[in-house]
């Protein structure tokens, strides 16, 4: 069986049920339902504080109309920063380094973005394709170029996500590769791979978090243009 | 110790004797509402007990997620013993 690095990114299954659902499940698992007293536990408070900041610093720049994509953003980023960081743990599946799962992410999110402006100020809107103080002569050629970056915005955002979340899960497969199998014939390079391994566990934590927030930025700055 | 006796059905896990679990474990309720009533006690308990306390720790959480880690590695096992089987690292 010729077993590749590419071998982690396919769900397991157990009687035909794949381990994407666990994966997916789980999150909605670690965030704990209301509590309806005053004074709730640690854990309660954390999660509150935590997504009340974020949801108020994301929604500075966006109007009132705007206001309405508060639930849905904040619950996107809590569930992207919940599944990439469950995926570092041994062992486990991350759904988010499948393609699939992103562009269906991103494309009805995207979709929802422009059609919001377009439905509402339709003038407004076309009129972000050309950005203001441009020459004259340069205003078709802008016009294009404008819109297929228009259209490339739900292939980026999905695209963004899968190759940051595959590449580190790859890159320490591969280290950690290394790190064995220098073990035994050189033990010191051994060791100044696993500290190479170490400082890109620390980087993978970081864009974990980094990728899931940036996702939810780059709509609500889509929303912010369109409302 | 001078519990009134409680009828098989009603009786909790713990309390249950050795011999008599394969009949109180046929009585259980299995229909739909049943388990998810089941589910939903479990979860309870659990969130009540470790994380619903006013000093909780990482205990309860850290839990959570170690018992997230050992499914994931019984759901993978067939694929990782293939590649002992075969031979591979990775």
């Amino acid at each position: 069986m010729n077993l590749t690095f590419f071998d982690q990114f396919m769900s397991p299954q157990i009687l035909g049920i794949p381990l994407t659902i666990l994966a997916l499940l789980t999150p909605s698992i670690i965030f704990p339902t209301q509590n309806t007293r005053w004074l709730t536990n640690r854990f309660s408070t954390l999660q509150l504080w935590t997504i009340n900041s974020f949801t108020k610093q994301l929604m500075l720049p966006i109007n009132k109309t705007g206001h309405q994509w508060s639930i849905i953003l904040t619950s996107l980023m809590a569930m992207l920063l919940m599944i990439n960081l469950l995926g570092l743990l041994p062992y486990t599946f991350t759904p988010t380094t499948q393609l699939s799962l992103n562009m269906g992410l991103a494309i009805p999110m995207w979709l929802a973005t422009v059609l919001t402006g377009l439905r509402n100020q339709p003038t407004t809107s076309l009129g972000h394709l050309l950005p203001e103080g441009t020459p004259t002569l340069l205003t078709p050629i802008l016009i294009i170029i404008e819109t297929i970056s228009l259209f490339i915005r739900p292939l980026a955002l999905g695209v963004r996500l899968t190759a940051n979340l595959t590449a580190g899960h790859l890159l320490i497969q591969l280290t950690s590769t290394a790190v064995l199998t220098l073990l035994p014939t050189v033990p010191t390079l051994s060791l100044l791979t696993m500290i190479i391994l170490f400082l890109l566990t620390i980087l993978e934590l970081a864009v974990a978090m980094i990728q899931a927030y940036v996702f939810v930025l780059l709509l609500s700055l889509y929303l912010q243009e369109n409302t | 110790m001078a519990d009134r006796p409680v009828p098989l059905k009603d009786t909790r896990l713990l309390d249950v004797k050795l011999g008599q679990l394969p009949s109180w474990f046929a009585m259980r309720n299995f229909t739909p509402s049943g388990l998810t009533g089941a589910v939903r006690r479990g979860y309870d308990s659990y969130l009540n007990k470790y994380i619903n306390v006013k000093k909780g720790g990482i205990g309860g959480i850290a839990m959570v997620l170690f018992g997230y880690v050992v499914v994931s590695y019984v759901w993978n096992y067939e694929h990782l013993i293939s590649m002992i089987v075969g031979g591979s690292i990775i």
